[in-house]
């Protein structure tokens, strides 16, 4: 217990991890043991839509310990998340052999259709499950490394940050959307039929993938929260609210924003590949800086620098996304645009923050 | 004046070709870096001979001459404009003179090192506006201002050890911000914070402070306990406290240096200076 004592003063984030905790145990149950009949069975639809949205929180959490914590306000976050997403959609590309529509067990079908001989050598290793998980860390860490490495060295702060990593996913989008990459272009890479031998149609698959996003969440959570309550969390708020004071003590402020930038990174690149398999898609618009904007929604209505708030903001914003777009598809965006002027009105420090509020205000 | 820069550098580059051919000794770039160890033997903590500094070919430091023994407190008072803080600037290697020597004890020359490394030596700074880290409490304040290795890796395993506790206990008394350890850091009035901001000084262990106005927009009382706890410092660390508030600066001076256009005025007591007829002239105007 002693090696978790980090947790004690967070109150919230306990309450988060039991809750999580007990989803991941009651929601396959539900699922596969209820039988259908039962009003109290859980279709595989929802399932696998709860799933997707830990993956969202994953990403979420990865994206509110740069900006909550370090003050990196990241705009194209998203680009992690669809790279590690990429690296798990090849792995799966590989797995379909002949089974595709050209029945050519070498190539997957949309290289058949552009006329390729062999798998081009980015391709090369993929079919391995083992480098295609190296992968799914090795590639978002790289490029958050170098990017990080000439952004925060060069000192790019504040807004022109925000707005070269918006342009940097917005160029990843361009480049993925060309045939001539080699990644599917504009169709992405999509029918995926196993996964490590395991049918994707399948119930228990799809809950092991559940189970797999929560793990993925609890662990992703855990560890940013070591961060944020060791001596570097502390250096983290520091550099937030003043960076060149933190400087001055000598603190090099570069290698420490690098470091929580390419591991933020990283678990951005985790939350996509987990993200794949139970939407069974991906493609070029999930580069689009228009989902790195959303993901900085969620974090602020969830409330920033808590972590679980960024879990919650998530949570809230996608189910209420599925519902809206379901039932009144137009006004969805007028709703998220709402929702969004609201918090940053009302609620400055989100629904996390609404507690706090209200014992300032009494 | 530019071509005797160029002649400057022609000599320069000439010697480091002759260095290089010197087979008799270690290449410089071999040698390790590390600075000297800082050498009191002579009671003298920081040396300034003949500086001189000019900005666009205003003189800010004109031939500045300045001693400071080592446990003193240091009192330094001048007009607006008397390169006060253009001296602290030099100190502390954020601005290089034109001519010149610094040395801190008998080994450190200031003016090879770089900020960071003065920092490392052992010279601290306070600025005139406090900043500390507003979110953090008072204690993770002196927690991150800490002398400790600072490598990303160490900080995110470390723990605070007994030894640093004690440290943090005995700076936070020193401070007297001990019963609010725990509060923000944001939520301290203002004199509060700039004690604070002494305390992240000290948390550095450093030989010599400089302290830069340090009760501008203080009340009374916030004074009074601000110049005990600069008195108190003196003796274990040396401290050079550049002040305008003439009453502050006779309730702890003992010796008092006038700075007027770049260069000493007059030095001695807060009694000796007031009465020199040049500090008269300067202050009230002919």
């Amino acid at each position: 217990m002693n090696r978790l004592a980090f947790l004690q003063d967070d109150r919230g984030g306990k309450i988060f991890l039991i809750i999580l905790a007990l989803a991941t145990v009651t929601i396959p149950m539900f699922n596969l043991l209820v039988p259908e009949t039962s009003v109290f069975h859980i279709s595989i639809y929802t399932v696998t839509l709860l799933g997707k949205y830990l993956t969202y929180a994953l990403l979420a959490v990865a994206a509110d310990l740069v900006w909550g914590y370090l003050g990196i306000l990241s705009l194209g976050h998203g680009a992690f998340f669809a790279l590690g997403g990429y690296a798990m959609g090849m792995y799966l590309m590989l797995q379909i052999g002949d089974r595709g529509v050209y029945g050519n067990s070498e190539l997957p079908d949309f290289m058949v259709f552009l006329n390729l001989q062999e798998l081009p050598w980015f391709w090369g290793g993929f079919d391995q499950f083992w480098f295609a998980i190296i992968m799914v860390v090795a590639v978002p860490g790289l490029l958050a490394y170098v990017f990080g490495y000439l952004a925060f060295r060069s000192r790019v702060t504040g807004v022109y940050l925000s707005i070269i990593t918006q342009a940097l996913t917005y160029a990843l989008m361009l480049a993925f959307f060309r045939n001539e990459m080699g990644f599917g272009g504009a169709n992405g890479l999509t029918d995926f039929k196993d996964i490590l031998g395991f049918s994707l149609q399948s119930d228990v698959t799809r809950n092991a993938l559940f189970i797999a996003s929560a793990v993925a969440l609890a662990l992703g959570y855990l560890s940013c929260r070591y961060i944020v309550s060791s001596r570097l969390g502390l250096l983290c708020v520091a550099i937030r609210d003043a960076e060149t004071r933190t400087r001055f003590i000598g603190y090099k402020v570069e290698n420490a924003k690098l470091w929580i930038f390419t591991f933020s990174a990283m678990l951005a690149g985790i939350a996509g590949a987990l993200y794949v398999p139970q939407v069974g898609i991906i493609n070029p618009n999930e580069f689009s800086p228009l989902n790195s904007i959303e993901l900085i929604i969620w974090v602020a209505i969830g409330g920033r620098a808590t972590l679980y708030g960024a879990v919650i903001g998530a949570l809230l914003v996608n189910y209420s996304k599925t519902y809206f777009t379901a039932a009144l598809p137009e006004v969805w965006l007028f709703a998220l645009g709402a929702l969004f002027v609201l918090v940053t009105l009302y609620l400055p420090k989100g629904i996390t923050g609404m507690k706090k509020y209200k014992a300032a205000k009494a | 004046m530019k071509n005797q820069n160029v002649k400057n550098q022609s000599t320069k580059s000439k010697n480091s070709v002759q260095k290089f051919m010197q087979r008799d000794q270690v290449f410089d770039f071999l040698t390790p870096k590390a600075a000297p160890k800082l050498d009191l033997s002579h009671n003298v903590i920081l040396y300034l001979e003949d500086i001189s500094v000019s900005f666009d070919g205003f003189k800010a430091i004109n031939d500045l001459n300045l001693y400071i023994e080592a446990g003193e407190l240091r009192c330094i008072i001048g007009p607006n404009g008397a390169g006060k803080s253009t001296m602290m600037d030099i100190i502390t290697g954020k601005t290089r003179p034109d001519a010149g020597m610094a040395w801190f004890g008998q080994r450190i020359d200031l003016l090879e090192l770089s900020e960071a490394e003065i920092a490392e030596v052992g010279i601290g700074r306070k600025f005139q506006k406090p900043t500390v880290f507003e979110m953090l409490s008072v204690e993770q304040n002196l927690e991150l201002a800490m002398a400790q290795n600072k490598s990303v890796w160490t900080l995110l395993r470390t723990k605070i050890t007994a030894e640093q506790a004690d440290h943090i206990d005995e700076v936070l008394q020193s401070i007297g911000l001990i019963e609010l350890r725990n509060d923000l850091a944001g939520k301290l009035s203002h004199g509060q914070k700039q004690w604070l901001e002494i305390g992240m000084l000290l948390m550095q262990k450093p030989q010599l402070l400089l302290v830069d106005e340090p009760v501008a927009g203080m009340t009374h009382q916030e004074m009074d306990r601000t110049a005990e706890l600069l008195t108190s410092l003196a003796g274990k660390h040396s401290v050079v406290v550049v002040e305008h508030d003439m009453d502050f600066v006779r309730s702890i001076a003992k010796k008092v240096t006038v700075l007027h256009q770049g260069s000493v005025l007059s030095e001695g007591t807060m009694d000796h200076v007031q009465n020199d007829q040049r500090v008269i002239e300067v202050y009230l105007g002919e």
